[in-house]
């Protein structure tokens, strides 16, 4: 294709790109550089139903005045990134200084609200990529193999926890795990333990949450493996099976390496997803004992005064996440790709 | 401050003279657009007020529990998209601070100049809302649990864990006490109301900083935690919907819940008549000797936008006390606790009636007191699952706020 040619046909989604994705990163990089203005406060009294009391206000004509002089805010550089909210610089440093061993200063950095949420992500999509995708292929695999008939149920089944909004879906687990539950009453019978509450202590809230991540997710893996399990050619199976390869062999030697390239896009995939794991914490009612960097900038924009700055620096910091995450995965691609061009 | 309190409301819920109704709308043009939560009470208003539709007046009315987020930015352009904000005492606070509703004196004295003062909810010697409901977290308890356990009704929450333990010790149940104490705005709820009670401050006085590093802090924390020892050990995801259902299910024996959710509770709908005959509802208990009774009150009320038209304005606030007119009251007296002086007070409203007239304390109005529920959303579960200390956690809050309120320009 000419260049000419290509930059015309790339034109259109070039500039809808720009404007939705690169425009709204930019405006949020800008967001978290800054704070809100100075907020002028008078002393006042304010009086309800339940009688009057000394109060505050915020003096409207005065702020109004600085907000005009400034209409992005006060400059902050990256204080805000260094704040005791997000990466706490010198929160880390002193837990640092004043540690006796790794333990304690383990247990200080889990005690900033970033670091906490972080090590909970991190988990999150440690153990839930590699699951989903392993078991994710697993169902491709054995539905693959199914009579013609059951096939198309099956599917539909194993489609519908990706069919289930994310929210309604943990919301309906979270009423089976409840010890009232259909699912927490057995867990309590199976464990003999009356008891046992899923909800109750942070490592059974993290087990469950990442269940639940595996459960949602397994379905996209299959329907992508299951798509690409079509198109492995059976003449190379059948010459493996002629030269006696067992079923296991076959699948080693001949599925997976032809499924290569998917493999690499539902692990791009399912990283940049995990690592923005929001839906189950909120419907799990989870926050006592699970943060993720997704809630932190929900939490931020939920309250009564919304703090655009510190949500925008968490965003910032989580695509820087996740760009550190797909790194190894992207330089695989890119090598690969050079690799077909020689 | 007291003596309008007692004045205000041993009158407020009884025999309050005025009247805030108007006969017919009385509207000539205008539009009306209303951003509210959604519980029968609003709905009941809503309704009234669209009746005032009609030959050129147009009232539509949005009823969403995501209201709080949709308001402030519905009302920043000009015009305003929302003429009507229905809020809270909590939820009035942004819509202030950016300046988005408008003072309404002016209103009151052209279109409901008896509106009574109890109604009023004044900012810096301006009405900035005007209120028309109450709500307040108070005791609910099970009269036949008490009695079976052998023990006198609580008045203080000290008393309360004494019953709690009575009733575990009789074997009746293992887990008689719910609060809502879900992590997050609940538990930052809880620990206000627990804090109050003590009398304390969460700021110091005309500032934006934080005061609840102290030893009111300690006690409201440690009370919280005696209490959760008798809750099921679920109680860091408790709503109040958990709680609710806890009870209608005869789980608890000792709940503190929104008086909003007495009427549900007392109906004949979702629990067992057993149940519901011997549910009681009192006034917030007090603790560590204290008078106050250990909970905050709140009211709802509307406010009408800044960047509309004079004309949608007066619309509005006559279709707003339209739809809060005797009538409306009359016919809905169990949605709420109106504060109307056509309200006769019943069963359901018996806990925020009590906890008022005992002197509990309001949910303070401040500019920056959302961040400081967020704080402590955040950062009290560890202490009451017990990973850290009470004075680890209020230091925690501490830190947590500041940084908030520093981003927010309220801490230079």
């Amino acid at each position: 294709m000419p260049h000419r040619t290509f930059f015309w046909f790339i034109l259109p989604s070039a500039l809808a790109m720009l404007l939705f994705i690169a425009f709204p990163l930019v405006s949020v990089v800008i967001q978290s550089l800054h704070i809100e203005h100075e907020q002028v406060i008078i002393t006042t009294e304010s009086c309800g139903p339940f009688g009057c009391t000394p109060s505050t206000a915020v003096d409207l004509e005065a702020t109004a005045l600085l907000k005009e002089a400034a209409p992005l805010g006060q400059w902050n550089g990256l204080g805000t990134y260094l704040s005791r909210n997000h990466l706490a610089t010198a929160e880390v440093a002193e837990a640092w200084r004043s540690s006796t061993g790794l333990a304690s200063f383990g247990s200080k950095l889990m005690n900033l609200p970033f670091y906490k949420a972080l090590a909970f992500t991190m988990a999150y999509t440690a153990v839930v990529t590699p699951l989903v995708i392993l078991l994710g292929l697993a169902v491709a695999l054995g539905v693959n193999n199914l009579p013609k008939l059951t096939k198309g149920p099956t599917i539909f089944i194993s489609l519908l926890p990706m069919i289930v909004t994310p929210l309604v879906g943990s919301l309906i687990l979270y009423w089976m795990i409840d010890a009232d539950g259909i699912l927490g009453k057995a867990l309590q019978w199976v464990f003999d333990d009356p008891a046992l509450s899923l909800k109750a202590s942070p490592l059974l809230t993290w087990l469950t949450l990442f269940t639940y991540g595996v459960w949602s997710g397994i379905p996209f893996a299959f329907v992508v493996f299951y798509a690409g399990l079509q198109g492995v050619p059976e003449e190379t199976l059948e010459a493996a099976m002629i030269d006696g390869a067992s079923r296991w062999e076959r699948i080693r030697y001949v599925v997976v390496p032809y499924m290569g390239p998917l493999f690499v896009f539902v692990a791009l995939i399912q990283l940049m997803d995990n690592f923005r794991v929001l839906e189950p914490i909120i419907g799990f009612s989870a926050q006592a004992n699970a943060s993720s960097l997704s809630t932190e900038i929900y939490g931020d924009l939920l309250g009564d005064n919304v703090q655009y700055a510190s949500a925008a620096a968490t965003s910032v910091l989580t695509v820087i996440g996740v760009a550190i995450l797909l790194t190894p995965v992207l330089v695989r691609t890119w090598r690969d790709f050079n690799r077909k061009v020689v | 401050m007291n003596m309008f309190k007692t004045a205000a409301l041993g009158t407020a819920f009884a025999v309050l003279s005025g009247t805030t109704a108007i006969a017919g709308c009385g509207i000539a043009a205008g539009n009306v657009s209303i951003i509210a939560n959604d519980f029968p009470a609003i709905q009941a208003i809503s309704e009234a007020a669209k009746a005032c539709a009609g030959d050129g007046v147009t009232v539509t009315a949005n009823l969403t529990k995501e209201h709080q987020t949709l308001n402030a930015p519905g009302m920043t352009g000009n015009p305003a998209e929302y003429s009507v904000a229905v809020i809270a005492n909590s939820s009035i606070v942004p819509l202030l601070n950016d300046g988005l509703i408008r003072p309404l004196d002016d209103l009151i004295a052209q279109y409901a100049p008896d509106l009574p003062n109890v109604n009023k909810v004044t900012v810096d010697g301006k009405v900035m809302a005007v209120a028309f409901m109450a709500n307040a977290q108070h005791l609910f308890y099970r009269a036949d649990i008490l009695e079976q356990a052998g023990v006198a009704v609580p008045t203080t929450y000290e008393e309360v864990v004494a019953a709690a333990e009575a009733i575990r010790a009789a074997g009746i149940m293992e887990t008689p006490v719910a609060l809502n104490t879900g992590a997050g705005w609940n538990l930052a709820e809880e620990f206000i109301n627990m804090y109050m009670g003590t009398g304390g401050e969460l700021f110091e006085a005309g500032t934006a900083n934080a005061s609840i590093e102290n030893e009111n802090g300690v006690a409201a924390l440690n009370m919280l935690k005696e209490l959760t020892a008798y809750s099921n050990p679920d109680f860091l995801t408790f709503d109040s919907n958990a709680t609710q259902a806890l009870w209608e299910a005869g789980d608890t024996a000792l709940s503190v819940m929104w008086g909003s959710r007495g009427g549900p509770i007392l109906d004949d709908e979702g629990s067992d008549a057993s149940i519901v005959s011997s549910t009681v509802l009192a006034a917030a208990p007090t603790f560590g000797g204290n008078a106050i009774p250990a909970t905050t009150l709140w009211w709802d009320g509307f406010t009408i936008a800044t960047n509309i038209s004079d004309e949608d304005a007066a619309a509005s606030f006559q279709a707003m006390m339209a739809g809060l007119a005797t009538e409306v009251v009359e016919a809905n007296q169990d949605a709420a606790v109106w504060l109307n002086p056509a309200y006769q007070a019943t069963p359901a409203s018996a806990g925020v009636v009590a906890s008022a007239q005992s002197g509990a304390r309001p949910y303070p109005m401040l500019p920056y007191v959302g961040l400081m529920h967020t704080a402590l959303g955040e950062n009290l579960a560890e202490f009451l699952q017990g990973s850290e200390s009470a004075e680890q956690a209020l230091a925690d809050v501490t830190a947590a706020y500041t940084t908030a309120a520093t981003a927010q320009g309220f801490l230079q």
